[in-house]
C-alpha cells in the first residue's frame, strides 16, 4: 500500500509552546543537520524496501487556475500564508496503515533549532489502489 | 528468445545449485545474474541446451561472488568452489521454493516479491515496474526477506496456507506494469498444482481461471469498471470457464472442501448464466454459507447479504446488512446497491456518494460516483 507522506510548514509541540521559526532563520549547521536527517530517513528506507520517491520543494509558488477561453491563466501568489506552502513530499510502499503512521511519527522528529524535534505535522494520505481481480 | 522458458528454468536452475550446496541467497543471486544476462545475449544467440547453459552461467556468476567475497576479506579461494563433475541432478521439483519464499515468517509483499523473482524467473526490474517502486526498493525487499529466512530448512514442507495466499495476492494485483501478474499467478499455481496433491490448490487455480475468463468485459473501452450484472458475457473466454470448471469439479469430489474451492464455486455459477438474470442465487447464497463456515470473514459476511438480497429480494439483504459492522469496506456500497433494487433512489445516491467518498480504489470510486450522478439526475427529472 502506498502512501504519501505531506511536509506541511507546521510546527505542533504538544504543550503548544513552540512553534517553529522558518528555516532561514535557524544557523547554518540546523539547517544542515535537517536535511541529513531526511536523507538519511529516505536512505533508511530503501533498505527496508519500503521507499518510493520524494521531493523538497521550494517555498515560492503560487496558485494557478484556468480563466477561460483566450485569457491567460489566473496566478495568484506568492502564498500569503505559510500553512499553505507544502515543504516537501515523500512516497513510502508499506504492508499497513499502522507501518505508515509509525513512519510518518519518526520522520515528525526532524531536528529544528537547537538539534530540537520540530514535531512537525505531518500529512498521511493513502493512495487510491487498482481495483482487486477477485471482486465477489 | 523465448522469456517463458527462461521463467520456467529458474526455480530449477536455483535447486541445482542448492543440491551442489550453494546457500540459497547466493543461488538466488547467481541465478538471478545469469538469467539477466540470458535476456540480453540470448536475443542475438539462443543456446542448444537452456538449461545448461542457464547453469553453467548462474555457477560462474556464484564463484565471482565467491572470489569478490575472498578478495574482500583478502583470502584465498579454496578448491571448495571448484564445479563438481557430473551432470546435475534431474529432480526439478520446485515445491520446496514455493513454500521458502511463502515462509511466515516473511511480510506479504515481501514474500510476493521474494516468490515472483525465485519461483517466477522475474527480474527485479519487472516485479519493481509491476508494483510501481524504484528498483532498488525491490531488491533490498527480496534482500531482506532472504536474510529473514537464512537458515531455515528447505526440506521441510512448509505452510501450504501462506503459499496460497501469495499466489491469490499476485493475481489479485492484476494487470499494472509491463508483466501480466494474473498470468504469471495462473501459471505458477498450474505448477504448483502439478507438484502437490492438494484439493485447495485446484480450487486457487480454477478461481484465478474463472475470474481471468471475465478479464475483457470488465472494463469498457473508456477504461470504466463494467459490474458483473452488466458485463457483456459474449466477451467471457469460455475455454477458461471450461478450465476452470472442470478443475474445480475435480477438486470438490474429493470432498475436503477449503475457503477457494468454495470462492470458485460462487465464480463458477456466475460464469454459468447466459444472463444475468439467470443466475443461480439461491445457490450462491449457500455457498456463502460454506465459505462463511469456513472463514469466519466479516467481508463474507458482506457479500452474502449481497447475495440473499438477490436471491431473496433486496428488502432481505438490507436486513441482513443492517446486523453487519457499517465500518467493513464496500458496506455503503452495498447498501447503496440494494436500496437502488429496493426502488429508494434518494437513499441510493446519497449511499452512492458516501461509498464514492470512502472507495479505496479509483476505478471503483468513479463507478459509484456515476451511479450516485445518475439517480440525482433521475430524481431531477
Amino acid at each position: 500500500m502506498k502512501y504519501l507522506l505531506l511536509k506541511h510548514y507546521r510546527g505542533g509541540r504538544p504543550d503548544g509552546t513552540f512553534d517553529c521559526p522558518p528555516m532561514d532563520t535557524w544557523k547554518p549547521e540546523e539547517v544542515d543537520a535537517h536535511i541529513q536527517f531526511m536523507r538519511d530517513f529516505a536512505v533508511r528506507l530503501e533498505g527496508t524496501g519500503e521507499f518510493v520517491d520524494g521531493q523538497a520543494l521550494a517555498p515560492d509558488g503560487a496558485f494557478v487556475r484556468y480563466d477561460g477561453e483566450g485569457k491567460p491563466p489566473v496566478v495568484d501568489g506568492p502564498f500569503a500564508e505559510t500553512k499553505d506552502l507544502i515543504a516537501g513530499w515523500m512516497v513510502i510502499d508499506v504492508d499497513s496503515w499502522e507501518r505508515a503512521v509509525e513512519l510518518a511519527g519518526q520522520l515528525s522528529a526532524a531536528p529544528g533549532p537547537g538539534g530540537e524535534p520540530i514535531y512537525e505535522w505531518l500529512e498521511v494520505r493513502p493512495f487510491l489502489a487498482m481495483p482487486e481481480t477477485v471482486t465477489e | 528468445m523465448n522469456e517463458a522458458l527462461l521463467r520456467e528454468l529458474t526455480p530449477v536452475v536455483i535447486g541445482v545449485l542448492v543440491r551442489r550446496g550453494v546457500d540459497f541467497a547466493s543461488a538466488e543471486d547467481a541465478v538471478q545474474e545469469a538469467l539477466v544476462s540470458a535476456l540480453r545475449t540470448w536475443p542475438s544467440k539462443m543456446p542448444d541446451d537452456a538449461k545448461a547453459w542457464l547453469v553453467t552461467t548462474a555457477w560462474r556468476k556464484y564463484l565471482d561472488q565467491v572470489r569478490s567475497e575472498a578478495s574482500r576479506r583478502g583470502r584465498e579461494v579454496a578448491g571448495a568452489v571448484e564445479p563438481p563433475a557430473g551432470p546435475a541432478p534431474e529432480a526439478d521439483d520446485s515445491l520446496w521454493l514455493y513454500f521458502l519464499c511463502a515462509h511466515p515468517a516473511l511480510s506479504p509483499s515481501s514474500a510476493v516479491a521474494l516468490t515472483l523473482r525465485a519461483v517466477g524467473g522475474l527480474t527485479t526490474k519487472q516485479i519493481a515496474s509491476a508494483y510501481l517502486v524504484p528498483e532498488a526498493t525491490m531488491a533490498q525487499r527480496i534482500s531482506r526477506a532472504k536474510a529473514r529466512i537464512a537458515g531455515e530448512p528447505l526440506d521441510r514442507p512448509g505452510d501450504l496456507a501462506t503459499v496460497l495466499r501469495v499466489l491469490y495476492l499476485v493475481f489479485n494485483e492484476g494487470y499494472s506494469g509491463d508483466v501480466d501478474l494474473a498470468a504469471e499467478a495462473i501459471r505458477l499455481t498450474r505448477q504448483l498444482a502439478a507438484q502437490i496433491d492438494e484439493p485447495e490448490v485446484s480450487g486457487l487455480l480454477a478461481l484465478m481461471l474463472l475470474h481471468h475468463a471475465r478479464r475483457a468485459s470488465r472494463v469498457d473501452a473508456a477504461g470504466r469498471l463494467v459490474p458483473l450484472a452488466e458485463q457483456d458475457r459474449s466477451l467471457w473466454d469460455t475455454a477458461l470457464i471450461a478450465d476452470g470448471v472442470a478443475i474445480l469439479q475435480a477438486a470438490l469430489s474429493r470432498d475436503r472442501l477449503g475457503e477457494y474451492q468454495a470462492q470458485a464455486a460462487i465464480a463458477a455459477l456466475h460464469a454459468d448464466a447466459q444472463t444475468a438474470a439467470e443466475t443461480d442465487w439461491v445457490q450462491i447464497v449457500e455457498w456463502y454459507d460454506e465459505l462463511l463456515r469456513l472463514t469466519g470473514s466479516p467481508v463474507v459476511q458482506l457479500n452474502r447479504a449481497v447475495a440473499i438480497g438477490e436471491a431473496d429480494g433486496p428488502r432481505a439483504g438490507l436486513a441482513e446488512l443492517a446486523t453487519l459492522d457499517p465500518a467493513l469496506p464496500r458496506h455503503a456500497a452495498a447498501r447503496a446497491y440494494l436500496h437502488e433494487r429496493a426502488g429508494d433512489l434518494e437513499q441510493a445516491a446519497s449511499l452512492y456518494a458516501e461509498a464514492a467518498r470512502v472507495a479505496t480504489n479509483a476505478p471503483e470510486r468513479d463507478h459509484l460516483t456515476r451511479q450516485a450522478a445518475q439517480l440525482r439526475h433521475q430524481l431531477r427529472s
